[in-house]
C-alpha cells in the first residue's frame, strides 16, 4: 500500500517538477522584467505574438511569426534529443554544440563536393551532418568506455576544438571569399524553399521540419521499443547491474554518445542546409547545445516532453526580437531559461515541498516520514 | 630570444585569471563540488567590475578599477551561493546546476546591460589597471624584464594567491576538513566535520576567486564588458584544474603555459618554425592537451574522490 503510494507520487513528479519549473521560470523571468522598471504583460504579448503571428494589442496578423517560431524550435528539438539520449544511458552530454558544427561541417562538405539531382543529395546532406556529428560524438564515448574519462569534461573541451576545426577548415579547405562563410550550396543541397517561405509571410521556414518530426520517431522507437534501447536504459539506470545481466557496457556508452553525437550532427545539417545554405566560420559558439541540455531537462528526457520543451524554448527564442522591439531586453529569454533549468535541478527539494504539501492536506505525518525516506534512498 | 623577452608580460597578462580562477574551482573541487560555472561567475564579476569602474571613474579615477575588482568578487560570492544552495541543500546534480548558471550569466549580464547602458555591453571606461614596473627588480639581467618590468600586477596577485591557496588547503585545519569533505564526506562528517558548511566555503570561495579573475580578466584584456569579454577562459581554468592535478603548483604551471599558448598564437607569424601553423592550432592546444591528460591519469587517483558526488548521509 505504502509502496503504491510512492510509485505513483514519482510519477506524477516526473510530470509535475518540469511543469511546474517551467511556471516559476517564467514568474522569475516576469518579476525581472518588474524590479527592472518594464511591463511584464509585453512580454507575453510578444510570446503569444512570436507562436500564433497574432498581436493581441493591435489585433493584426502576420503568418511570418509562426514560420520563425519553427525555424527556431527546429534545432533546439534535436539538441535536445541528444542530450536526452545521452542522459538515458547515464551520461551527460554538453558537447552537443560542438557536434552540431561538426554536423554543419560534414553537411558543408556534402553540400559543395558532391553533385546530385536533390531526391539524392539532401538526404546525403543531412547523412554528411550526422555521420560527422556522431563521429565528434563518439570520441568522448570511446574514452569514457576505453579509459573511464568523464564525459563532461571531454565533452565540453571538445566544443572549443570543434569551433576552431570548424573555423579553420570552413576558411582552409572550402575557400571563403570574405573569411565569413564558403561559397552558396547548389539549390539541389537546400533545404530552402521559396514556396514556404511565401506561404510563411516571407519567414526562413525550410524542410527542416520534416528530419525534425523523423528524429523524435526514431527517438522514441529506439530508446521505448528496441531492446538495444532497453539495454541503453539499463546501463543508464545501473551500469554494475547491466553488466552483471550481460549486457556489453562499454559498447552502449560509445554507441549512445555516436547516436547523441547524430541527432546534435542533423541539427547543424539542417541550419546549414535550411536557414543558410553556406557554411560559416563562427567567432563564438552560439548556445544550442546549452539550449539542448535545458529542452532535455524539462522535457524528462521523453521523446513528446522534449518536443514540447524545444517548443517551448523556441518560443522564447522566436519572442525575442519581438520583447527587444518593445524595450524589454531579449535576454530575458536566456534568464528564464536558466531559471527553468535551475528549478528542475531542485528536483529534490521541489519534491520534497510537494510531499510535504501532500502530506499537510491529508493530515497524516507517518506518510510524510515514509515517502521522504524512500525518496532519500531513489536520489 | 627578444621575441621570448616580449612575449612575457603578455603571456604573464593571459595567465593571470586563468590561474585565478582555477584556484578558485580548487577549492570548490576539493570541499566536493564540482564547479562548472566558473566561466559563468568570471563574466558576472567582470561585469560588475567593468560597471563600477565606468560608473566611478569620473568622481575617482585611478581607485575606480580597484573598486570594481571588489565589486566583481562581491558579485562573483552572491552568484555562488546559488551553485552553493542548489547542489548542497537542495542536493542538485552539480553540473546541471552549473550549467544553468552559464547560461544564466550570459543572460543577466547583457540584460542588465542594456538597463544600465542602452547598449548590449557596458561603456567603455577609459582606464582600466595599469602596468607596474618594480624599482631595483627591473634592472636584474633577462628576469627584470620577463617579471618586472611593464606588467600587470595582476600576475602577482595570481603568484601570491598560488601561495595562499598552497598554505590554506594543506598546512591549515581548514584546509584538512575541506580536503576531507571532497575525498570522504560521510568519514568526515563522523569526525564531527560540518559538510555542509565547508561544502560552502568551498563553492563561496570559488566565487570569489572566480569574481576576481573575471574583474582583473575584463580590466587588463579588454575596455568594456561585453557577452564575449571572458570567452571561455573560464573553461580554461577548469582545464588547468584537471592538466594541474587539482594541486596550486600544478595549477600554476598549467595556467601559464596554457597563456603562453594564446601568446604564441599572437606571435605565431613572427616565429619561423611556427609559422606554417594555423593560429586554430594554438587555441585549441589547451583543450587537446587536457584531453591528452586525462587520458593519461586515466586509472589512477586524482582529483578528489568524492567530487561530483550527491552528498548523502547516509551512505557508508
Amino acid at each position: 500500500m505504502a509502496d503504491e503510494k510512492k510509485h505513483k507520487a514519482t510519477r506524477s513528479g516526473k510530470l509535475l517538477v518540469p511543469a511546474l519549473a517551467a511556471l516559476m521560470g517564467f514568474l522569475v523571468g516576469a518579476l525581472v522584467i518588474l524590479i527592472t522598471g518594464k511591463n511584464p504583460l509585453l512580454m507575453f504579448n510578444a510570446m503569444i505574438q512570436g507562436v500564433t503571428g497574432i498581436n493581441v494589442a493591435k489585433g493584426s496578423f502576420n503568418a511570418r511569426y509562426i514560420g520563425e517560431f519553427v525555424l527556431q524550435a527546429m534545432p533546439i528539438i534535436l539538441t535536445g534529443l541528444s542530450v536526452g539520449f545521452a542522459f538515458r544511458t547515464g551520461l551527460f552530454n554538453i558537447g552537443a554544440e560542438g557536434q552540431l558544427m561538426l554536423g554543419s561541417l560534414g553537411a558543408t562538405a556534402v553540400a559543395l563536393l558532391v553533385k546530385a539531382p536533390p531526391v539524392v543529395h539532401i538526404p546525403l546532406v543531412l547523412m554528411g551532418g550526422m555521420l560527422a556529428g556522431g563521429l565528434w560524438g563518439a570520441v568522448p564515448g570511446l574514452l569514457k568506455a576505453r579509459f573511464n574519462v568523464h564525459e563532461v569534461v571531454v565533452t565540453i573541451m571538445l566544443n572549443y576544438v570543434a569551433l576552431h576545426v570548424n573555423n579553420w577548415a570552413i576558411l582552409n579547405v572550402f575557400g571563403s571569399a570574405d573569411r565569413v562563410k564558403t561559397a552558396v550550396f547548389p539549390a539541389s543541397a537546400m533545404l530552402k524553399d521559396p514556396w514556404l517561405q511565401n506561404l510563411s509571410g516571407g519567414s526562413r521556414l525550410n524542410w527542416g521540419f520534416v528530419p525534425v518530426i523523423l528524429a523524435i520517431v526514431a527517438y522514441w522507437f529506439i530508446i521505448e521499443k528496441t531492446t538495444f534501447g532497453y539495454g541503453l536504459r539499463a546501463v543508464g539506470f545501473n551500469k554494475d547491474a547491466a553488466k552483471y545481466a550481460g549486457l556489453k557496457v562499454n559498447r552502449n556508452v560509445m554507441l549512445s554518445m555516436l547516436l547523441a553525437g547524430a541527432f546534435a550532427g542533423l541539427a547543424g545539417a539542417i541550419i546549414t542546409s535550411g536557414t543558410f545554405g553556406f557554411g560559416r566560420a563562427l567567432s563564438a559558439a552560439e548556445g544550442y547545445g546549452f539550449d539542448g541540455i535545458a529542452v532535455a531537462l524539462v522535457g524528462a528526457t521523453q521523446a513528446p516532453g522534449i518536443l514540447l520543451a524545444g517548443l517551448l524554448f523556441g518560443m522564447l527564442k522566436a519572442a525575442g526580437p519581438l520583447m527587444q522591439s518593445q524595450g524589454i531586453p531579449k535576454e530575458i529569454g536566456g534568464i528564464i531559461q536558466a531559471s527553468i533549468v535551475l528549478f528542475v535541478a531542485m528536483k529534490y527539494g521541489i519534491e520534497r515541498i510537494g510531499l510535504w504539501l501532500r502530506a499537510k492536506k491529508s493530515g497524516s505525518q507517518q506518510s510524510v516520514a515514509d515517502s521522504a525516506v524512500g525518496e532519500e534512498a531513489g536520489v | 630570444m627578444n621575441l621570448i623577452l616580449e612575449m612575457f608580460p603578455i603571456a604573464l597578462m593571459f595567465g593571470a585569471p586563468i590561474v585565478i580562477a582555477a584556484l578558485g574551482g580548487l577549492f570548490s573541487e576539493r570541499s566536493g563540488i564540482v564547479n562548472v560555472a566558473l566561466e559563468g561567475i568570471m563574466m558576472i564579476g567582470a561585469f560588475a567590475a567593468a560597471s563600477v569602474t565606468v560608473l566611478l571613474e569620473p568622481s575617482l579615477p585611478g581607485f575606480a578599477p580597484w573598486i570594481g575588482i571588489v565589486a566583481g568578487m562581491l558579485a562573483g560570492l552572491v552568484f555562488s551561493s546559488i551553485h552553493a544552495f542548489t547542489s548542497i541543500n537542495l542536493k542538485a546534480d552539480q553540473v546541471i546546476s552549473g550549467t544553468a548558471l552559464n547560461i544564466l550569466a550570459g543572460g543577466l549580464t547583457v540584460y542588465l546591460c542594456q538597463i544600465f547602458f542602452r547598449q548590449q555591453r557596458t561603456r567603455a571606461f577609459s582606464s582600466g589597471l595599469r602596468k607596474i614596473t618594480v624599482p631595483f627588480l627591473e634592472d636584474l639581467p633577462l628576469v627584470g624584464k620577463m617579471f618586472f618590468r611593464e606588467i600587470y600586477p595582476t600576475f602577482y596577485v595570481a603568484l601570491a594567491l598560488v601561495v595562499l591557496t598552497w598554505f590554506v588547503v594543506f598546512k591549515t585545519p581548514f584546509g584538512l576538513r575541506l580536503r576531507s569533505c571532497g575525498e570522504n564526506p560521510q568519514a568526515a562528517a563522523s569526525m564531527g566535520i560540518r559538510v555542509h558548511g565547508m561544502r560552502y566555503a568551498g563553492v563561496l570561495l570559488s566565487g570569489l576567486f572566480a569574481g576576481l579573475a573575471g574583474s582583473t580578466m575584463v580590466l587588463t584584456q579588454d575596455i568594456q564588458f561585453t557577452v564575449t569579454s571572458i570567452h571561455g577562459t573560464g573553461f580554461i581554468a577548469l582545464a588547468s584544474l584537471v592538466f594541474g592535478k587539482w594541486s596550486p603548483w600544478g595549477v600554476l604551471a598549467a595556467g601559464m603555459f596554457f597563456g603562453f599558448s594564446q601568446t604564441l598564437s599572437l606571435y605565431a607569424k613572427d616565429i619561423p618554425f611556427l609559422e606554417k601553423l594555423p593560429t586554430e592550432a594554438f587555441y585549441v592546444l589547451p583543450y587537446v592537451l587536457t584531453i591528452v591528460a586525462l587520458i593519461l591519469f586515466a586509472g589512477k587517483t586524482v582529483g578528489p574522490k568524492a567530487a561530483g558526488e550527491i552528498y548523502d548521509q547516509g551512505k557508508r
